[in-house]
């Protein structure tokens, strides 16, 4: 590979081109480094840009001058709940999904890797963990909402889950939907880390001695658990930016660090501050940069045992 | 038999399977249920109102966030196929050093969550406005962004499982000139990973709403919400079906995947 690489690029000549040798030239395309340009190009304008601006903007007022004032709103009690409702938020979807996917992985353990089933359930995982957004807030208003069957039929044995507050709509209301999203996400990333249990430590196990029990307690779940971590802060990520979801089921109030991007980004002014969202975009990107950093740290120790 | 002693019982499988399957497909089918009321009945009225020319007017929103949404797949997938593809073969065949980064680039967008990529693009999208229009094919710019790691995925696994150099050594060899390599003898041999990358452009561009809504694009997803607000049965209609649609793309990659796996595994 790395020698058919580097006679690739001999036969290729000088890439930067510089001393024309005519005959080869004919024969060759411009200076491959050429290629790369378009999509480094796209990548900084779509990609790298959008995010420093993001950032960025936090640290400037409308006139553009610098200014640590929206930066310092981090700091003030109403953004510091919304960023503790979207932690808890997170934590808690995010240890019910994880705990639920982890078992639904376990329950597949066997299934062979090509059995329709499996099949089956990536594409329900898929769609329901990646694409759902929107769409699933109107499915928890069709199954759970005030019209919904569940309702009615607990109505009819007396009981009001609406009683208190019309909750579907408020904070609370986004733990179903956020759990329905984060079960199929943890089979997606949790799956792959079951597939790295050897037989032969089944094998080994019970040459030892040892039963199911042990093999669990001693071999199983101890080379999982880096794994389950690292696929534990991803859901935590996942849940923490999202938006889609909760935007359409919390069409007022900003209970989540989301929803105040937004509604910085469409009022003109949020907490008497401009330019709040760049400040809101900073504080996310800081606990997202935190989160992946111990996902990649941790998955690279899972690794060890994959090969 | 012994090998697999940590296998699930298949009552504990059973009982897994009922209990996150009954979370997981209820919800599904209350709305469904939902969709076919009609009074204290149940009957078709609220799919068969979709055609309804007395609400046309109440549904065009649908239509037309439907169409941009059309128009957005294709833009997103030639991103994916005349920009992305072209630059991982060439960063494979010609900068292996570069596979790392590139990876590393791909895989960004994971981390960054769109409400602050929205943040962002804001001011981008306003000089785009005055380019190129105000038109929703623009979004796909950014869509391609929000595609890239999974496309990315898809691809590189495809031209892990063929050996890129050799293919390209021997048409050049035999007198193919650079883009007949590209286009028929390396694309054919990473279709299938350029078939699922596109196939998840188009599942990841039917679900989009975050940045459309808060760019003032319209698309499917933000015609739903507009509409839901006037008729709710129709939104959920349309819930349904793109999330069936969705779930059958991902099953074709699947099995797609599934049946080039195997067939490599005969060779």
């Amino acid at each position: 590979m790395t020698a058919a690489g580097t006679e690739a690029a001999v036969l290729a000549g000088p890439a930067d081109g510089a001393t024309p040798r005519p005959q080869v030239r004919l024969r060759l395309p411009p200076p491959a480094q050429l290629g790369l340009v378009p999509f480094g190009a796209y990548v900084v304008l779509f990609l790298v840009v959008p995010t420093v601006l993001a950032v960025a903007t936090g640290f400037f007022d409308k006139a553009g001058r610098f200014t640590l004032d929206n930066v310092s709103a981090l700091s003030d009690p109403v953004v510091v709940t919304t960023f503790w409702n979207s932690t808890w938020l997170s934590l808690l979807t995010a240890a019910v999904g994880a705990l639920a996917g982890a078992l639904v992985c376990y329950a597949l353990l066997g299934v062979p890797a090509h059995h329709p089933t499996r099949s089956v359930i990536d594409a329900l995982a898929g769609v329901l963990a990646q694409f759902g957004g929107v769409m699933l807030a109107f499915v928890f208003i069709a199954a759970m909402g005030r019209y919904s069957l569940l309702n009615v039929w607990l109505s009819g044995a007396g009981i009001n889950i609406y009683a208190a507050s019309n909750w579907l709509y408020e904070l609370p209301g986004l733990i179903p939907p956020y759990i329905y999203f984060q079960i199929p996400l943890m089979v997606i990333t949790f799956g792959p880390a079951l597939d790295s249990l050897k037989p032969q430590w089944a094998e080994a196990n019970l040459t030892l001695g040892g039963t199911r029990w042990t093999f669990w307690t001693r071999i199983g779940l101890p080379v999982l658990a880096p794994s389950f971590a690292a696929s534990f802060l991803l859901l935590f990520a996942n849940s923490f930016s999202a938006y889609a979801t909760a935007a359409a089921l919390a069409s007022q109030g900003s209970q989540i660090v989301p929803l105040q991007v937004r509604a910085a980004l469409t009022s003109e002014t949020v907490l008497g501050r401009e330019n709040l969202a760049g400040a809101l975009a900073l504080g996310m990107i800081a606990v997202m940069a935190l989160v992946m950093t111990g996902y990649a740290l941790i998955q690279r120790r899972a690794e060890r045992w994959r090969r | 038999m012994r090998r697999a002693s940590f296998h699930p019982h298949p009552v504990t499988r059973g009982v897994i399977g009922v209990l996150v399957g009954s979370f997981v497909l209820l919800p599904l089918l209350a709305t469904l249920e939902f969709t076919l009321r009609d009074g204290d009945a149940h009957s078709l009225v609220h799919w068969a109102a979709i055609f309804d020319p007395a609400k046309a007017a109440t549904y065009k929103p649908i239509w037309v966030g439907l169409s941009n949404s059309l128009v957005l797949m294709l833009v997103t997938i030639a991103v994916v196929l005349l920009l992305l593809a072209p630059t991982m073969i060439l960063v494979n065949l010609r900068f292996p050093r570069l596979r790392r980064s590139m990876e590393f680039v791909a895989l960004l967008p994971i981390s960054i969550p769109a409400i602050v990529l929205v943040v962002g693009l804001t001011p981008i999208y306003l000089v785009i406005g005055r380019t190129l229009g105000t038109g929703a094919w623009t979004l796909a710019f950014a869509y391609g962004i929000t595609v890239l790691p999974f496309a990315y995925r898809s691809i590189q696994a495809a031209i892990d499982a063929v050996n890129l150099a050799t293919l390209a050594e021997a048409a050049r060899s035999l007198g193919a000139s650079w883009p007949t390599v590209v286009w028929r003898v390396l694309a054919p041999n990473l279709r299938g990973g350029l078939l699922a990358a596109s196939l998840i452009a188009v599942a990841v561009v039917l679900g989009e709403y975050t940045i459309a809504s808060l760019l003032n694009r319209q698309n499917l997803q933000t015609a739903l919400v507009l509409v839901n607000k006037q008729d709710a049965y129709v939104s959920v209609i349309f819930s349904l079906l793109a999330l069936l649609f969705c779930f059958l793309l991902l099953l074709i990659i699947g099995r797609t995947g599934n049946l080039g796996a195997a067939r490599g595994k005969d060779r």
